[in-house]
Order: structure tokens, then C-alpha cells, then sequence
């Protein structure tokens, strides 16, 4: 009868269901590891073994865990900052700057006192790692408040920027005099080194830091205004305003938490696992932060599993690398994939999706109103 | 073109709808609907905001799809898959929001109307064809954003009449429009009408139903509930099939104002934000405790700019240009004004009033926190919100399921009782709203203008801005008119007259329209 | 400078902005059609990478273009269907898009690394090309680079001009106006994310088989990002693009041949700073200048829209 009838019917939801926002999480890292079945089919490799090899061999040791952590550490410390502007639309894209720059003023200091040992020197290395990220990212709020600059552009600009800058001190006035010219600096002392937290591994203090600062975002973001204001902000601007909270504010004080926690990062990877500065700190942690920000659901305690997991990609990218011989790029792929499917798989959230009841059992079914 | 407008009234309809249901996420907004027009008849489609009326055309012209039902073109059924089908059917539209391009041509958007690509040359001469036949003065090389509302209706309107439409579809036409550019309208409709076009008109504006059409379909719920000769009803006996119910009327008490000014505005001066927006220009006014005050205007003149002035939103260059209870606050944000007593209730409900995917708690605290304690340091004192929440839900009669649910959830009516429940039970001094009933259904429109003037009795100074004439003669103890960013000078509402204040809506030189550039130098 | 150093000069910008160009003005489309793709460094870098891998393994260069533009297009088209058909956020999806063309290029392009590419043929034409200063300026390049500059003629042509470009400005403008009158935005949209996805997988071939010409992990460095910024610079004109451009490939060599020169005493990666500096410098002068150019912008840009059915 109905000249239109489409068999599958779309709606908005009008209210975001919760159990199925932190449910399609899972159901797109299930995705992405059919997806990467049919990828390593495709390139030659025995599918099932570089799967074991990728997601299941780096968990069965403890030395795996620990190293899982290790790299969680960063991903978690930055994701939480990230999570936080995320919700209030501000897109800082440039932790990995911020994370470069944190380690280079965190490292200076260390390096300022090498040869002593005084025992203030770790946290005032945090301290000037967090100022660090923090000065970076004032850079893009500065020009986002003052001028309306996109801070996408500006903060990722940085980055490039940032890397070079590292660059320009390690090959220059930071190299090691005794390093047989290679472009890294003296490895710092004792003294600037994170404590570790178990003997025999690399798990350093910096991961139960790490798992600290996201409960405390959780408690901003769930039970303060802070944390109101910035998801009010990120839903509705106008709303904002009519309520008196400051844009501007809010601008800055994400940018400066992202940058901070970045710096933080940096100073973490400098004075835990790598011990020195060397052309390259991150293998990409800034960038792999927002994805790690989104399958946690920008959810602080979200983003602790999340950053395990994104952790796991990178570990199972080097297990396979040396067990099955697969190129260490297949993390990216891995990474962007997790998102793709992440992104899609958001549609069902806000979306419901019906199959039309036939004619005849609408004509028979008209609510009341 | 010319079968004459007395045609008689047995030939095959041009439209006819019939059992037409269309269903929407916890709302069926057409529920069997059976109407038909005739040539050359001008046909009122008669319901309140949410009766059903925008679905039903939009399911005529294509853009959305029935559930169920058939259309009939002159005795055929048809099937309108898009508005492209709907056109070369001969069906136009005029749509309440109109469906322009701000940063492109009048030449441009009317192009892009066409189903065929057209000579632009050649089209830009029958537009001025077309709109001189009409009295519908265009310039067809001006960019949409310069022009005024009324305007921007003529673009509207002649995209249609260059199609030779046989069924002209005019929703809401004149909610933009002062009571002068109605008449013209009017006129352009008689004359579309005598020349054989049918002309199915959606309004709630019972006056002017009497005054233009020839039949009226009577929307309620969804349904048709009656059918009737406009000619020979009465406003009241069409508000009460269309409502259904008794009106009920406003009680205060009137007298005279009283006191010192709670509110006053001096010399303010601001330039919209907005980029195609209206620069307010010189305000000023005093509102005293116990009075109600209107600020009548078509959409677009300041209204918003005004509002945000007055919230905090925006701030002005000097502090002493806005005043609550002598307190200068010009330069003040929202938070500080609130906490001196000003509240405010901005035009849009969603995104601005109220966050639409936050809860009913959430968006209590929103503008509450201020004003009811409802924070301790940092934190939000989670009892103390959701109580003022449930005590929002109950005075205000908002139903919801609980005050979990998400703002966005609710309908536009309760979701407008919720707003403007929470700014009243704040106890304000000074109460700023804008379209305080847009969208309600009459009941609940009843019960928000009776809180306005409880408010008032109890000395609050209330400033009402609005686009409904109507009400404001209703509700207010004084008005003003702002156009093009101008406030007029405040008349007593029971000696204005509606001449009067149609004149100043239109603005001195908007009232004769005939030169689009001079109207339009006021809104560039 | 004598006249055939200065035609060398200007030959390495025209070829050090074509890349950019091509990517920026797949991209002005897009965004003129409302749709905001961050992912153009992850399109652009794809594109580089299978026009490299096409044209080592078939030996040609025309081949390799081609599969540039068809990588792009692919990458470009997961983007339509997550922003488009799904309506995901489209500032994650464009991030997402890039961290997955980085993430694939190196993936492909692992056995490529270190292996000679012929560059694509230079058009010349005999007598005429031995003019000095002119000759090689205008005769010098490969037909990529005539491409590119004809694609800009065709673009500005086609926006002002055209009913189709004029639909597609309506679509970028007000999506709810354009939809309500009768056109289908999504496929619209489709169309235009699409060419800017072939466009930045041409900008990367041209990378791949002419700038450089060979494969190194990461090798579009940000120009991807550089082009999203120079749409912005343009205020969504083609010519004005143009002319960015040209001035960023102008940057680009300007800090190679001060490195080249001895580097004044500066170091190497402080000049490598340049374009990136630019950048964020002439985002800051758009933006704070008194031209208004953002009034071009296009009203829906950013924005998910699905109809309602």
C-alpha cells in the first residue's frame, strides 16, 4: 500500500544506551582481530600462529606483563589528558610535542646535576616535565583563545617541530662527550632513574602514577564542576555560556592537562625504560593516546584498559616481529583498524536500527495517544 | 491559467490524501489523515504546534516518507518518492524554515529550485518577471544573507511560481512577516488562487484563516478531527476543535507599575557575532518590580543579541549600560548576574536552554548551581540537584519518567516546561524570556503565561520577548518593538494598537518592501 | 645566479609545491561540499606508496599514478561510509585515517625501501626546450605537474560555473536547505570525497615518482596536514591556492638550499623547522587579520547530517 517501504528502518536514538556505549568497544576489538586473520592470510603469514604470537604469547610470561605496563604507562597518562579535551571538543592532536618536549626539560635537569646525586632531582625532573608539555600546549590554546586558530593544526605542527628541536640538541649541545659521537645524551644518574617497582623487569613508579591520575580524572570528570563544565562545553556551547562557564577557561585548562600529562609522559619514558635522551622517545605514543582516549569511551578508567590494550599492540607487534617475522608496521594497521571498526561501530549506539513491521500489523497496532 | 477561482466545487480533487500515517519515535505524527483540495481553492491546514500538520506536507512534497497511505493527483494515486517527483508533478512548497543558501545568490538559490539546468541569463530575467506579476520585488544578483526575512520569503515564493505550480504549499508563511507584509501576501495568494493554483495553507493563526481561506482541515494529535468553512465559523469555535478544550485565560491583577526599575538597560550597543546576525543598536528600557514587559519584533531583529546581552552571554562595553536593582553588571557574565538575581530562558530549548543529552539532574545544575546551593567547593552536591530536579518535574507538571532521563528525550513542550520551571522556582528578581510558549501545546502555554504573571504579582520585574503578537497583547503590561536592532519606545499594552505596532515591526523604510536594497542596508 | 640556476631554483618549488597543491585542492572540494577529512596525510602517504610499488613492480610510470589515485580514492571511501553513510565523527575518522595510511604504507612499502624508481618522463620539446630560464620552466616537468595546474583551472571553473559545482557549494552551505529541496547530500558529499581522495593519492604519487624519487617510511612528513592548512590560507579559493602553494614550496627549498649552503651556522633540523613554522604562522595571520576570510567558509563544514526518512 505504502509507496515506500523500506525494509530496514533507521532511527536516532533519543537516549544513549550504556551498556551497549562500553559493550561495541569490544565488539570492535573482536572485529579487528577477524580483520587481521584474513590481513595476515593475505600477506603469507600462517594466520592462527601470528595471531597467538601478536594477542596471546606476550600475556603467558610474566616478563609480558610487566612490559605491557611499561608501555601502558604513557599511553594511560596521555589518553586521560587527551579524553578530557576530547569531551570538551578541544582536539589537542599534539601530545606526542608535548611528550618531546616534557622529556627534553625533565631530561635537562637531570642532566643539569649529572655527576651528583642530589635527591630532590626526581621530582623536580616531573615538575619541569609537566611544565614542559604544559608551556607546548599553551602555544595552540593561546592561539585557539586569542586569534580562533585550529588547534588540530597548530598542536600537530608542534609535533614536527618538537622532534626536530630534540633532534637539533642530542646531535648538538646535549650529545655525550664520551659517547663516540652518536647523537644521544650521558645516561642520566641513579638518582634521576623512576624506582622500580619489581626487580628483573622495566615496571617502573611511573605506571602506578599513571593509574592514579586516571582515577583522578574520573573523580573530576563524574563529581566536580570542573568536570561538568567541560562536558557541557563539548555537547553544547551555547549551553556553556548561557551558564556562565567560560570558554576560554575551559580552552586552556584542557590544553594545559593534555600538555601537562604529556610532559609528564615524556619525562616518565626518559627517567624510566630509556635513561638518557636519544632522537627518539616515543614510538608514537602521542598519536596512539587518541585512540586509546576512544575505545575507552573517554572514560578515565576506560582508558586504563584501553591503554593495556593499545600496550598489547605494540608488545605483540614486536613478538611477531621476531617469532613470525612479520613486519612491525602491522601495528599501525592494527591500531588504525581498531578504530575504523571503533568509529563504526559507534553507529549502533546512536543509532536504532528496526525492521519495519509489515502494513498489515501497523494498521492493527496504533498506539494510543 | 485562468479557470477562475469560483470553480465549482464537485470537479476531482487536485490533492487528495488519504489514510495517511506517519510514525516517529515515540510520537505517531499522522495518524490516518484524509483530506483533499481543489483547484483553485485555498485550503487551511488548522492545528496546534505538534499537531501534525509540517509531517503531513513534508510527506506531500516528498522529503519524507508515509508509513502508510496514498496521495492522489487529480484523481491518480502517485507515489512522491522525493521533492523532485513532488515538482514535476506540479507541486510547490514554501517551507516555514525556509530552504535557502545564506552565502549564494538570490539568482543561485533560485536555480538551485529548478529540476533542469537553466540559462542563468535567462532565468535571472523571469525572476524579475515573475516578482513584478506578483509584487514580490527581487534583485536577483544580491547574496540571501543581506536580505530581510520578508524578503527572503519572496526567494521562496517565486522559486515556486516559476514551476507553474498547480498546488502551492505555504507553511506557517506568516510567523516571519509584520501584519502589513501579511496583507500583501495575502493579496499574491488571491490573485495565485483566481488563476487556478490551489493553495494549501498551514497555520495556527485563526484570524488569518478567516480572513484567506475558503475550507480548513482541522489537525489534533496526529488526527483529522474536523472539517469546517472558515467563513463561517468562529476564531473561538476553530480554537476550541482545535485545541479541544476550553482556553483558558490568564488571571493577575492589573494596575499600574510599581516600585523602583528591577531591570534597566541604557544606551546598549553591541555588534552581533554571528556573522549574518543583527547589530543592537542604542537599547535602552527600564523594566520595575511587578511588570511585564514585551519585546514584539519578526524573527531575526536583535531578539537573540538582545537576550544574550541581557543573560551574561555576551557583555557590554560599559558595566553601567545593564542595572539589576541599581547593581551595574554591564561587563558581568552570566554566572555573576544570576547570583543577583537575573535568570533567563534563551529562544532555543536544545543546545542552549538545556543540554539535550545530559540528564534532567544535570541540566538543573546547569543554571542552578548558582543560585541553589547546589555545589559544595568543587563538587556538585548530588541529593541537593536531584531534589531540586523532582521539585522542577512536580510544580511544572513535566512529564518525564524520572529525572534520569536525558533533556533530549522529553518533547519540545515539556522539555520548555522543564526550562522555564527551573528559572522560576530560582526565585528570581528579574526574568528574561524569549518564546516562552514556542511549541507548547495550549494547556501547557496557559500554565507557563499564568507563572509569568505569579511571578510578576510577587514583584518580579519579567521581560517577555517574543514573535507572537498575540500573546504579548495578552501578557504584558508595556512593549517595546525592535527591528534591525532598534528598540522603539515603550507604549502601555492595553492603549497600543496593532497598526502601530505592525508599522514598527516592519521598520520605517521596510514597510513598502518596493526597494529591496534600501531594506536590506539595515540587516547587512 | 645565472638564468639556468635560477629555472633550476623554480623548477624544485614548482615541484616541491605540487604535491601540496594536488592534496589541498582534493581537499578545498571537500570541504566546499561541508565534510571536514582530516586523513589527507594518511591518503596522501597510501597514494605515495602504491604508485611506488606499481611502478618498481610493472615499470611504469603511468601505471603508478594511476594505482597513487586509486589508493587515495580507496582510503577515501572507508572515510565516506563511516562519516557519511554511519555518521561518525569526522575529525576522529580523519585521525583514524591517518594513523591507518601511515600504519599500511610502511606495511607495504617494508620491501621497497632502498629500490630506484625511473622518475616519471619530462615533457620536452625540441628547440623550444633550450630556450634559457624559459625553456625548462615551462617545458621541464612531468605531466603531473600540468595536471595539477589545470586541475585547479577545472576546480574554479567548476565551482563558480557549473550547476553541479553550484549544487555541491548548497550541499556545503546548508545541508538541511539542500536536502529539504530535493538533493541527495550524502551521494554529494560521496562524489566530493571521493576526487579529494584521489587527488591526495595523486599528491603522493608525485611524491613517490618525481619529488624524491623513491620510498621512505613516513615520507610525506605532514604535508598531508600542510595542505588541510592551506585550504584554510586560500579561504577555499583555487587560485588563491594556488599561489599558497607555490609560496610553501618556496619555503620548503629555501630552508633545503640554506641547509645546502653551509646552513648560515644554524642547525640543520632548526631550518627543517620552516614550513611547519609557516604554517602555524599564517594560520595565526588568517586568522586574526581584518579580511573576513572566513565568511567563504562553508557553513556545514564539519557537521554529520543524515536525513530523515
Amino acid at each position: 500500500m505504502s509507496p515506500r517501504l523500506a525494509p530496514l528502518k533507521i532511527e536516532a536514538r533519543r537516549e544513549i544506551p550504556r551498556g551497549l556505549l562500553y559493550a561495541t568497544p569490544l565488539l570492535a576489538v573482536a572485529l579487528t582481530v577477524v580483520a587481521g586473520f584474513f590481513i595476515f592470510l593475505a600477506m603469507g603469514y600462517d594466520p592462527f600462529l601470528s595471531l597467538y604470537h601478536f594477542f596471546v604469547s606476550p600475556l603467558l610470561s610474566f616478563y609480558g606483563w610487566s612490559e605491557l605496563m611499561v608501555k601502558a604507562a604513557p599511553l594511560i597518562l596521555i589518553g586521560v589528558g587527551l579524553a578530557v579535551g576530547f569531551r570538551a571538543n578541544v582536539w589537542n592532536i599534539g601530545a606526542e610535542g608535548q611528550l618531546t618536549v616534557g622529556a627534553i626539560t625533565g631530561g635537562v635537569v637531570a642532566l643539569a646535576v649529572w655527576g651528583e646525586e642530589p635527591v630532590w632531582i626526581l621530582p623536580v625532573m616531573c615538575l619541569a616535565g609537566i611544565g614542559g608539555g604544559m608551556a607546548y600546549a599553551a602555544i595552540p590554546a593561546f592561539l585557539k583563545t586569542r586569534f580562533g586558530v585550529n588547534e588540530i593544526l597548530t598542536s600537530l605542527m608542534l609535533t614536527y617541530v618538537a622532534t626536530l628541536f630534540l633532534s637539533t640538541l642530542v646531535y648538538g649541545p646535549l650529545k655525550d662527550p664520551m659517547g663516540f659521537n652518536f647523537p644521544q645524551s650521558r645516561m642520566f644518574g641513579d638518582a634521576a632513574l623512576l624506582p622500580l617497582l619489581l626487580e628483573g623487569t622495566r615496571l617502573h613508579l611511573g605506571t602506578g602514577i599513571a593509574v592514579a591520575i586516571a582515577v583522578a580524572g574520573w573523580v573530576m570528570m563524574t563529581f566536580t564542576i570542573v568536570g561538568f563544565q567541560v562536558r557541557v562545553l563539548g555537547q553544547a556551547p551555547q549551553a556553556a555560556r548561557f551558564a556562565g562557564f567560560s570558554s576560554t577557561r575551559i580552552v586552556w585548562f584542557c590544553l594545559l592537562l593534555s600538555g601537562g600529562l604529556a610532559g609528564l609522559a615524556g619525562t616518565f619514558e626518559v627517567a624510566g625504560p630509556i635513561g638518557q635522551l636519544i632522537p627518539s622517545i616515543s614510538p608514537g605514543y602521542g598519536f596512539t593516546a587518541i585512540i586509546v582516549a576512544f575505545l575507552g569511551r573517554l572514560h578515565p578508567l576506560g582508558i586504563i584498559l584501553s591503554g593495556l590494550l593499545m600496550a598489547l599492540s605494540y608488545i605483540g607487534g614486536e613478538t611477531a616481529q621476531v617469532e613470525v617475522g612479520l613486519p612491525q608496521a602491522v601495528t599501525g594497521v592494527f591500531q588504525g583498524l581498531l578504530l575504523f571498526f571503533l568509529l563504526a561501530s559507534d553507529f549502533l549506539v546512536r543509532y536504532r536500527l528496526r525492521f519495519r513491521p509489515t502494513v498489515a500489523a501497523a494498521a492493527s497496532s496504533q498506539p494510543a495517544e | 491559467m485562468s479557470t477562475g477561482g469560483s470553480a465549482p466545487r464537485l470537479e476531482v480533487p487536485r490533492l487528495e490524501v488519504r489514510g495517511v500515517s506517519k510514525r516517529f519515535p515515540g510520537v505517531l505524527a499522522n495518524d490516518r489523515v484524509d483530506f483533499a483540495v481543489a483547484p483553485g481553492e485555498i485550503h487551511a491546514l488548522l492545528g496546534e504546534n505538534g499537531a501534525g500538520k509540517s509531517t503531513l506536507v513534508k510527506i506531500i512534497y516528498g522529503v519524507l516518507g508515509p508509513d502508510e497511505g496514498e496521495i492522489f493527483w487529480n484523481g491518480e494515486a502517485v507515489s512522491v518518492a522525493d521533492p523532485h517527483a513532488a515538482r514535476a508533478l506540479g507541486i510547490g512548497m514554501v517551507f516555514q524554515h525556509f530552504s535557502l543558501f545564506e552565502a549564494m545568490t538570490v539568482l543561485e538559490n533560485v536555480a538551485l529550485g529548478m529540476d533542469r539546468a537553466e540559462d542563468m541569463t535567462a532565468l535571472a530575467q523571469r525572476v524579475r518577471e515573475i516578482s513584478e506579476a506578483y509584487g514580490l520585488p527581487l534583485d536577483p544578483e544580491r547574496d540571501v544573507y543581506t536580505l530581510s526575512v520578508g524578503e527572503r520569503q519572496r526567494i521562496e515564493i517565486v522559486r515556486c511560481l516559476l514551476q507553474n505550480p498547480k498546488l502551492l504549499i505555504m507553511d506557517e508563511p506568516t510567523s516571519v512577516l509584520t501584519p502589513q507584509e501579511v496583507e500583501r501576501l495575502f493579496e499574491t495568494l488571491r490573485q495565485l488562487a483566481a488563476e487556478g493554483v490551489s493553495i494549501l495553507y498551514i497555520s495556527h493563526k485563526l484570524q488569518e484563516i478567516k480572513a484567506l481561506c475558503d475550507r480548513a482541515t482541522i489537525l489534533r494529535g496526529g488526527k483529522v478531527v474536523a472539517a469546517c468553512d472558515p467563513k463561517a465559523e468562529t476564531a473561538k469555535s476553530m480554537a476550541q476543535m482545535m485545541i479541544g478544550a476550553e482556553l483558558k485565560t490568564v488571571t493577575r491583577r492589573s494596575g499600574g507599575a510599581l516600585g523602583e526599575a528591577r531591570l534597566a538597560v541604557e544606551g546598549l550597543t553591541l555588534a552581533s557575532e554571528a556573522v549574518h546576525g543583527t547589530d543592537l543598536k542604542n537599547v535602552s528600557f527600564a523594566v520595575k518590580a511587578g511588570e511585564v514587559f514585551g519585546i514584539a519584533g519578526v524573527a531575526g531583529n536583535g531578539q537573540n543579541e538582545l537576550l544574550m546581552a541581557l543573560s551574561g552571554e555576551r557583555l557590554a562595553d560599559h558595566e553601567t549600560v545593564v542595572r539589576i536593582d541599581g547593581t551595574a553588571v554591564g561587563r558581568s557574565d552570566a554566572g555573576r548576574r544570576r547570583r543577583l538575581g537575573l535568570c533567563a530562558v534563551p529562544e532555543e530549548r536544545n543546545g542552549h536552554a538545556a543540554v539535550p543529552g545530559m540528564s534532567l539532574v544535570e541540566n538543573a545544575v546547569l543554571s542552578g548551581h548558582h543560585r541553589m546551593a547546589l555545589l559544595s567547593h568543587l563538587f556538585i552536591r548530588a541529593g541537593a540537584a536531584a531534589r531540586f530536579a523532582a521539585e522542577i518535574v512536580r510544580a511544572f507538571d513535566v512529564r518525564t519518567p524520572g529525572t534520569g532521563v536525558a533533556a533530549g528525550s522529553l518533547s519540545g513542550g515539556n522539555l520548555q516546561k522543564f526550562v522555564v520551571g527551573r528559572e522560576i522556582l530560582q526565585k528570581p528578581k528579574v526574568l528574561v524570556v524569549s518564546q516562552p510558549t514556542w511549541g507548547v501545546d495550549a494547556g501547557a502555554a496557559a500554565t507557563i503565561h499564568q507563572a509569568l504573571a505569579d511571578l510578576a504579582t510577587e514583584g518580579v520585574a519579567v521581560v517577555v520577548v517574543s514573535q507572537d503578537l498575540d500573546e504579548l497583547l495578552a501578557i504584558t503590561d508595556r512593549l517595546a518593538v525592535i527591528n534591525v536592532g532598534v528598540l522603539s519606545s515603550a507604549m502601555v499594552t492595553a492603549e497600543a494598537s496593532v497598526e502601530e505596532i505592525g508599522l514598527l515591526m516592519g521598520g520605517v523604510h521596510g514597510l513598502d518592501g518596493s526597494v529591496p536594497g534600501e531594506e536590506a542596508s539595515h540587516v547587512a | 645566479m645565472t638564468p639556468d640556476a635560477i629555472a633550476l631554483v623554480l623548477l624544485t618549488v614548482i615541484s616541491a609545491a605540487t604535491p601540496l597543491l594536488f592534496a589541498a585542492l582534493g581537499e578545498l572540494v571537500v570541504e566546499k561540499s561541508g565534510v571536514l577529512n582530516l586523513g589527507v596525510e594518511g591518503m596522501m602517504i597510501l597514494g605515495a606508496v602504491a604508485a611506488f610499488a606499481v611502478a618498481v613492480t610493472t615499470g611504469s610510470g603511468s601505471l603508478g599514478v594511476l594505482a597513487g589515485a586509486a589508493a587515495g580514492t580507496a582510503l577515501a571511501f572507508v572515510f565516506g561510509v563511516l562519516t557519511l553513510t554511519l555518521a561518525a565523527n569526522q575529525v576522529a575518522t580523519g585521525l583514524a585515517l591517518t594513523i591507518f595510511g601511515l600504519g599500511l604504507s610502511s606495511l607495504i612499502g617494508a620491501g621497497y625501501v632502498g629500490i630506484p624508481v625511473s622518475p616519471l618522463a619530462k615533457l620536452a620539446v625540441p628547440g623550444v626546450s633550450d630556450l634559457p630560464l624559459i625553456g625548462p620552466l615551462i617545458f621541464g616537468h612531468d605531466a603531473l605537474v600540468y595536471l595539477s595546474i589545470a586541475a585547479v583551472a577545472a576546480v574554479a571553473w567548476f565551482l563558480k560555473k557549473s550547476r553541479a559545482g553550484m549544487i555541491l557549494r548548497a550541499v556545503g552551505e546548508s545541508d538541511i536547505s539542500a536536502h529539504s529541496i530535493g538533493y541527495d547530500v550524502i551521494a554529494v558529499r560521496y562524489r566530493a570525497v571521493l576526487f579529494g581522495g584521489a587527488m591526495a593519492g595523486l599528491g603522493g604519487a608525485f611524491l613517490s615518482l618525481s619529488y624524491t624519487p623513491l620510498w621512505a617510511e613516513g615520507m610525506t612528513a605532514g604535508r598531508g596536514w600542510i595542505a588541510l592548512a592551506l585550504v584554510v590560507f586560500a579561504s577555499w579559493r583555487p587560485w588563491r591556492l594556488l599561489a599558497g602553494a607555490y609560496l610553501f614550496g618556496g619555503v620548503t627549498i629555501a630552508q633545503l638550499y640554506t641547509q645546502g649552503a653551509g646552513g648560515l651556522g644554524i642547525p640543520s633540523q632548526v631550518m627543517s623547522m620552516l614550513p611547519y613554522l609557516a604554517t602555524i604562522l599564517v594560520l595565526t595571520i588568517i586568522a586574526a587579520g581584518p579580511w573576513k576570510g572566513r565568511l567563504n567558509a562553508p557553513a556545514c563544514l564539519g557537521k554529520p547530517f543524515r536525513p530523515s526518512t
